[in-house]
């Protein structure tokens, strides 16, 4: 075969004894293949196709090509099925989207469809499906749903046109027009050829995800496909038949499809519990084959099955044979099968109906921990028991951990260490448990322990006054370990400075010795401990006078006072002076124990759900940065800044310094904030002056912010409305912010059109990957507003914003608002949020300005009781007339002075402008101060409108 | 799928097809990545691993190995039986396929593969249907070299 021969030409190389060799002949080869293709004789279509074929050759060899694309391309208008098929081959191989040669190949490729030779059109299928690029889908989408449709498509083409329609909706689904062919796809579930219907399947799953509605017959047709299959014999479907299974491939896709749904109604149900049912039945019969391939497929459709068992959650009966069947394969002999096993144990201990199930397994799982050869395995095993933990095996399962801990893989140390903390937290009966857990941890694996875990100790040792006294016995006998990590210095300083009081009556543990203890570790500690140590000193000062002398002795030697360090330096000085100057009253006020920190959710929680985000440690680290500027700011000596001091708080902060607060605290305005600058810089308008507590109330949903950041987009949901409402009377401001993620908007409307941009933060400095944001609006608000964007840049770098625009058409009224839906992958787990977008329908007003002679007489017109609404409501808000007036031009209507013969109401006028309609609005707004009441009167020409107003407007006073 | 890989266990790559658009310097170092980790594995070890934010399966067959990057929520069972569908494939075209095979008829294992998967997902996962489409294919080739010949 000449291709054969070709490639033997040059395959030498693959041989060559040495680099230099291969790549000095590949050198010669590729000199020789340019200058036949600069040569003045043209060559024939058999040469050019042996050199094209070559040069794919050393491409594949790993050599680059940088000539022969436009020789590829003119293979393509070959009629000679072997020459165009090596130009195919050299384009999907070689071209990734070049602009220029992208015509020429979309111009061949056009030819090929039209050609109705179905070979051709497989080729230009693939063709298309291999490069996938924007420009083939501009000129292709519109195309390939007609070929897939047709009555007279070939079965084989047909299936190429679904995967590779597929193809071109994963790259640019705005180009892939819904309509009327999607019904016809759904039925290709019917289809007699099975290739067809698998084909169809990936396509259909696809696009109900983003489309459920328009696919949601596919369901049943799926249930009733699914049941032939697994009641089939092995050998009714012929060559679908893999090691005995049937359609192991067709099952695993459909039932990949049923889990883009809920579960369906009552009479599908039924037939759909009866497949999953054989499923798992057939999984404890005796297998039909002893070849691997067999139980490969067979439990692949079995792990499907179970995927969509819990994906339903509905069924305990499933769930719990689901979870037996998981449990038969924890002790199976292929690894792969443990694996799995664990793996989809872990989704299975969060359903309240299989989560006793899994715990039973537990021995099992700790075995695994102790016995796999592969780290995967064994990281999959740490999984499932951080997902089986409760208050029944908390103990067992946290000491389980720390004695793998000792010997575990590095990759996965820090993992395991926050799951370990927050395990020890969540289930602590006995807080004295959970500090020893905590300095275990330290003394294990010091270095993987970061910041969070260990404020976060210190954090409950200072809300429990049960523990503090036992927190500084032990962490004093930990510190009298000849070398003990630096972690543990810090916590042991800010214990001991807290609480070391309490132990001070035992003569091992007297000031003295325990100042001494201490300070033997200073030298051996970087900046920012030895900072906090000098915090603790002080701190010492206070609570043991007796050793006071002593202290003040290291704070003046001169390796503190002439610090080079000019934090170190200048503590050293405040706190000599503070310590000789200061009053023991003024000490006590200014040194008193720290007050407990307000309940907050955990730290460590955020940092795994992070999984080893960096972002909090630059965080920490701006923070610091800003807190020392504030002291260096300060000229004032320090005397006088310890008597002014007699608030708590800024006690608090003297021991804060230079360690930070604990990383949560507050959502880092300052951090936050700034990624958004730009947008918002804008002078503001009486408009955003409206919302007074604005900031305050942005801090509300980031205080929900973790449980945003979950896998149900239910959750999220929550206090959205709260949001909407808040930008019914203004158009730019922050969406949503969450320790990852800030959403900004800005947007415009003029009559029935409108404009906004969404600006994407990413608030750490890590890469947020596979990045969707998707709009997603029920049917009828589909029909009534009509939104266009384009897909953003799957990847949002650390720090970066991203910006998305969407086209707004207002169709006819809506009361619904659309929804932004953002998935992406941060550190490796799926983060997903749902936020409601303001685009409400008073957007769409034009204010309209009238004497009070019209405005009554068209009041009067609108006197059908149908175009009336009323509501009379407590003002939640302060009721100043000023901001009032703001928020009624802020909604859109034209404020009507002097129309009203009461002049403290307000009435407003203006149109709400549809595609379909225009609607005159006309408004009253009564305030009763006496009662801290409002009565709200709507009249428009249409019911829905004036009702949908009415709410709207109703939440802002 | 995102991705799939034919290396041997020397590390020299025998087979790349991408279903995702990237930059050849991106590929490059995905690959030598990949080759890396997998390489490291011992016999015996689980065939799935967790990579970047991927899911790979892989299986080795005599000297070269099979390596597929799928996406999280795809099934890893199924990706290797796909894998040895594919190999079956190739054994039942070239009669027992050896890594050479692959190496000098390159070609024909991408109009395999192509036949097989397209865009990342299965076609036809019948044998038939597969090697008879390559057969056809093969028949219009040979064909068209007749006509050369003449």
């Amino acid at each position: 075969m000449c291709v054969a021969d070709t490639a033997r030409d040059v395959s030498g190389n693959a041989h060559c004894k040495s680099k230099e060799a291969e790549i000095k002949r590949i050198n010669k080869e590729l000199a020789n293949i340019r200058s036949k293709f600069k040569g003045d004789k043209a060559l024939d279509g058999y040469s050019k196709k042996k050199y094209v074929c070559k040069l794919l050759f050393i491409f594949l060899l790993g050599h680059d090509i940088d000539f022969g694309h436009m020789e590829a391309v003119n293979l393509l208008s070959s009629n000679r099925y072997t020459e165009k098929q090596i130009g195919y081959l050299f384009i999907s191989v070689l071209v990734n989207s070049n602009s220029e040669l992208i015509r020429l190949i979309n111009n061949a490729i056009k030819n090929d469809l039209a050609s109705r030779n179905p070979t051709f059109m497989g080729l230009a299928l693939h063709c298309i499906a291999n490069v996938g690029s924007r420009e083939m889908a501009e000129a292709f989408a519109g195309e390939i749903p007609k070929i897939l449709v047709a009555g007279d498509t070939m079965d084989s083409v047909k299936q190429s046109a679904a995967l590779c329609l597929l193809r071109l909706y994963r790259t640019s689904p705005d180009l892939v027009p819904m309509g009327d062919w999607t019904s016809r796809v759904v039925h290709l579930l019917n289809d007699q050829h099975l290739g067809v219907v698998t084909a169809a399947t990936s396509l259909i799953t696809t696009l109900a995800q983003k489309n459920p509605e328009e696919f949601k017959t596919s369901v049943s047709l799926a249930v009733s496909r699914l049941s032939r299959i697994v009641t089939s014999a092995s050998t009714d479907l012929q060559d679908y038949t893999y090691y005995f299974v049937p359609a192991p491939w067709l099952s695993v896709k459909l039932l990949r499809l049923l889990q883009c749904y809920p579960p369906p109604d009552p009479a599908v149900r039924g037939r759909l519990t009866e497949c999953l049912e054989t499923i798992l039945n057939k999984a404890q019969e005796p297998p039909k084959s002893k070849k691997v391939q067999h139980s490969n497929a067979k439990n692949a459709v079995l792990f499907e099955a179970i995927s969509l068992i819990i994906h339903h959650d509905s069924e305990p009966n499933l769930l719990v044979r689901a979870c037996n069947q998981l449990g038969q394969f924890l002790q199976h002999r292929e690894t792969n099968l443990r694996y799995l096993a664990l793996e989809s144990m872990c989704t299975l201990a969060s359903s309240e109906f299989s989560h006793e199930a899994v715990k039973t397994h537990i021995e099992t799982v700790i075995n695994a921990l102790k016995t796999e050869r592969d780290v995967s395995v064994r990281q999959r095993a740490v999984d499932l028991l951080y997902a089986m933990c409760d208050r029944s095996n908390a103990q067992q399962i946290v000491a389980e951990m720390l004695n793998y801990l000792e010997t575990a893989d590095y990759s996965i140390r820090e993992e395991i260490v926050l799951k370990v903390a927050i395990l020890a937290e969540k289930y602590a009966v006995d807080y004295t448990w959970y500090v020893d857990t905590i300095l275990n941890l330290i003394r294990i694996a010091g270095d993987y322990v970061s910041e969070e875990v260990w404020y976060r100790v210190i954090q409950i040792v200072i809300n429990r006054d049960d523990v503090q006294g036992y927190a500084a016995k032990t962490v004093f006998e930990a510190l009298q370990a000849p070398a003990c990590h630096e972690n543990l210095v810090k916590v042991g300083g800010y214990i001991l400075g807290e609480f070391g009081n309490l132990i001070a009556g035992d003569p091992r543990s007297s000031p003295l010795i325990q100042f001494n203890l201490l300070h033997s570790k200073f030298h051996l500690c970087s900046v920012p401990t030895r900072a906090l140590l000098l915090s603790t000193y002080i701190k010492f000062v206070n609570l043991f006078p007796e050793i006071k002398t002593t202290i003040q002795d290291v704070l003046r030697s001169d390796s503190q006072l002439k610090n080079a360090d000019v934090e170190l330096q200048q503590r050293a000085v405040e706190y000599l002076r503070l310590s000789t100057i200061a009053s023991t009253d003024i000490l006590a006020t200014v040194l008193e124990e720290m007050p407990p920190f307000p309940e907050r959710e955990s730290s460590i929680l955020a940092k795994l759900k992070k999984k080893k985000g960096p972002s909090t440690v630059t965080d920490l680290e701006e923070t610091k940065k800003e807190r020392s500027a504030d002291m260096n700011g300060g000229t004032e000596p320090a005397p006088v800044n310890a008597s002014a001091v007699s608030t708590p708080s800024p006690s608090a902060d003297l021991l804060g310094l230079g360690t930070g607060p604990p990383p949560n605290a507050a959502p880092a305005p300052a951090s936050s904030g700034s990624l958004l600058v730009d947008v918002f810089s804008e002078p503001a308008s009486a408009v955003t002056q409206l919302a007074p507590g604005s900031q305050e109330n942005f801090a509300s949903p980031d205080l929900a912010s973790s449980e945003l950041v979950s896998e149900e987009p239910s959750e999220a949901a929550r206090g959205a409305d709260e949001l909407t409402h808040k930008f019914v009377c203004k158009n730019n401001g922050v969406l949503f912010e969450n320790q990852l993620l800030q959403i900004g908007l800005k947007s415009e409307f003029r009559q029935n059109l409108g404009r906004m941009f969404i600006f994407y933060g990413n608030k750490t400095s890590t890469q947020f990957l596979t990045f969707t944001p998707t709009l997603i609006c029920s049917d009828e608000l589909q029909s009534n507003l009509n939104l266009q964007t384009k897909p953003v840049d799957p990847t949002v770098d650390g720090g970066a914003q991203v910006q998305q625009v969407v086209n707004i058409e207002c169709i006819s009224d809506f009361t619904e608002a659309p929804v932004l839906n953002i998935q992406f992958r941060y550190g490796g787990t799926f983060q997903n949020v749902s936020v409601k977008l303001p685009i409400t329908l008073n957007k769409f007003f034009q204010p309209t300005e009238m004497a009070s002679q019209d405005f009554f007489q068209r009041w009067k017109q609108l006197s059908n009781p149908q175009q009336e609404v009323q509501n009379i409501f407590k003002a939640k808000h302060p009721m100043d007339p000023e901001i009032t007036k703001a928020k009624i031009i802020g909604f859109g209507s034209a404020l009507l002075e002097e129309v009203d013969p009461n002049p403290a109401n307000f009435v407003g006028a203006g149109i709400i402008h549809t595609r379909t309609a225009q609607i005159g609005c006309l408004l009253r707004l009564e305030p009763n101060l006496q009662a801290q009441m409002y009565r709200l009167t709507l009249r428009t020409s249409k019911e829905t409108v004036s009702q949908r107003l009415c709410e709207l407007l109703s939440e802002q006073f | 799928m995102r991705f799939m890989l034919l290396f041997s266990r020397q590390g020299k790559l025998r087979l790349q097809k991408w279903y995702l658009a990237m930059s050849d310097k991106e590929r490059k170092k995905m690959v030598r990545e990949l080759m890396q980790v997998v390489l490291a594995r011992k016999p015996k070890m689980c065939s799935f691993l967790e990579w970047r934010d991927l899911k790979v399966v892989y299986k080795r067959y005599a000297s070269l190995y099979f390596c597929c990057a799928i996406e999280g929520q795809d099934n890893e069972l199924i990706t290797l039986e796909l894998i040895h569908r594919y190999v079956e494939l190739l054994d039942k075209y070239f009669g027992s396929v050896c890594e050479l095979d692959i190496i000098f008829n390159f070609e024909k294992a991408y109009f395999i593969l192509d036949e097989f998967l397209m865009g990342g997902d299965v076609q036809d996962t019948s044998k038939k249907s597969v090697l008879k489409a390559i057969e056809q294919a093969d028949l219009l080739q040979e064909d068209g070299k007749e006509r050369n010949v003449q």
